[in-house]
């Protein structure tokens, strides 16, 4: 390995940073797409060179932009976004129905296997695919349409579908993950699709174990056991061995459950990070104290990492598409912020230090390892 | 025509862009014409599916705001001329 490269979505536009061998040394591009949202930027795990990028705002709606380069060049491509037949409706926030209206892309997925092939998440929640690299997109209505999807209610930050894994055995497994719906799993290469929630235990909703409804914030999964998922839910963090099935809480000694991000190490699959928000009201660290926790047996019991971050006075979220891991050795962690730092660990989490301080609100991190 | 900055950035266009319409200038003819010469801007002021404008999109010309009219409604003599631009802004919002 040469490198990293650390690919940061902010409110304000993307930005590339690009690490040698030893992590410490940080080269800093951009604003690409200034002043535009961007939400996800990926890399494809076919070639490192192929990015995807979801840039939107308010008054210009969504462009989907590719590069070839890594980065240095960049092209809009397809940014029509059409739901299949007549989109009918889902919950509104007062319980009433509301159409499907497209909002923007929140996730991007690119295939791990094919090259032109890329996943999008979107709002209001829907799951697309593309496989001409991003001109065309076509949604895999059956997400939608399995039956549920008129209950489904928007989370505060809007009814985004904002995790796409895809199993490494192929991708006729995949699960996609929906605020405030739950996760789904389909079996088929999407044509159908399943609730996957049984164990997920939610106060804030009429039935707390319902099957659909929950208010899931991110899932993650170790390629190598991808029967294995890990979620940090609204309130919980929960653990899967049976691909979905059931799940069951490893919040432990958490100081508190709620969160956005969860991130699994890259060479070793029991261990997994969270960063613990003080409350779905507060939605800062508690006491103001910046703690990424980890666990080295797959949940219930934590130790905090602290070396580097702020202990005191820190009152900054970070969003659950905001952590990634590297696949350097040893295992490379980064989280990016609202308050614009994003932060990197080249010892898996034992230590970190600013890779840059004073970005636009962070919405995402993603992080290549360069051949 | 004048596009707000993030737009001309997109389309890799500097001051006012120039249009040939066929037939009758009228907003929908415009923005067929803008669209057709700078497809990257498709979906960018007005919905791909719906056609409609973006809420947040304005048009303003001859110091009037024809962002309420019909797309049908034939635009201004100056505007047909040449002599002033259409102009499309982002509304203010934010503060």
């Amino acid at each position: 390995m040469t490198g990293v490269r650390v690919l940061v979505g902010t409110r304000k536009g993307a930005f590339v940073l690009t690490g040698d061998g030893t992590r410490s040394d940080w080269r800093v591009e951009g604003p690409h797409f200034g002043g535009w949202e961007v939400y996800h930027v990926k890399g494809s795990p076919v070639d490192p060179d192929r990015l995807y990028a979801s840039q939107s705002t308010g008054w210009f709606g969504q462009l989907i932009q590719r590069s070839d380069d890594g980065g240095v060049t960049w092209e809009a491509v397809g940014n029509e976004f059409r739901y299949e037949g007549v989109p009918g409706t889902h919950q509104w926030y007062d319980g009433t129905p509301h159409p499907w209206e497209f909002a923007r892309v929140w996730h991007l997925e690119p295939s791990l296997t094919d090259l032109d092939t890329v996943y999008a998440g979107v709002e209001d929640a829907a799951l697309f695919r593309s496989v001409d690299g991003g001109r065309e997109w076509q949604e895999l209505p059956g997400l939608r349409g399995h039956g549920s999807g008129a209950g489904w209610q928007p989370g505060a930050g809007g009814m985004c579908l904002h995790t796409i894994l895809l199993d490494p055995r192929g991708e006729d497994r995949m699960f996609a993950a929906i605020s405030a719906a739950g996760v789904f799993r389909t079996d088929d290469g999407g044509r159908s699709w399943q609730p996957a929630n049984h164990g997920l235990h939610s106060d804030q909703i009429p039935d707390p174990d319902a099957e659909v409804g929950h208010c899931v914030h991110r899932i993650a999964m170790h390629p190598s056991r991808p029967d294995v998922l890990f979620m940090q839910k609204h309130w919980d963090v929960m653990r899967s061995d049976d691909g979905g099935d059931s799940w069951r809480e490893i919040s432990g000694n958490l100081p508190s459950d709620f969160g956005f991000p969860i991130a699994v190490h890259a060479h070793d699959p029991e261990t997994i990070y969270v960063v613990p928000i003080k409350s779905d009201s507060e939605h800062y660290p508690p006491e103001g104290k910046l703690r990424v926790y980890r666990s080295r047996v797959g949940g219930d019991e934590w130790e905090p990492l602290t070396s580097g971050l702020p202990q005191a006075d820190c009152y900054v979220n970070v969003l659950r598409d905001a952590m990634a891991v590297d696949s350097l050795e040893p295992c490379g962690l980064y989280f990016g912020t609202t308050g614009g730092q994003v932060y990197a660990s080249a010892d898996a989490g034992d230590s970190w230090s600013p890779i840059v301080q004073n970005l636009p609100a962070v919405l995402s991190v993603e992080v290549q390892a360069l051949p | 025509m004048v596009l707000p900055a993030h737009l001309r950035t997109l389309a890799g266009v500097h001051g006012e862009v120039q249009l040939t319409v066929k037939g009758s200038v009228t907003l929908r003819a415009l923005l067929d014409a803008l669209e057709e010469q700078y497809p990257v801007l498709r979906g960018t002021i007005r919905d791909q599916v719906s056609l409609r404008r973006r809420p947040f999109v304005r048009f303003f010309a001859c110091e009037e705001d024809l962002s309420h009219e019909p797309p049908d409604t034939p635009l201004p003599d100056a505007v047909v001329s040449g002599a002033q631009p259409l102009v499309v802004l982002g509304a203010m919002a934010g503060g």
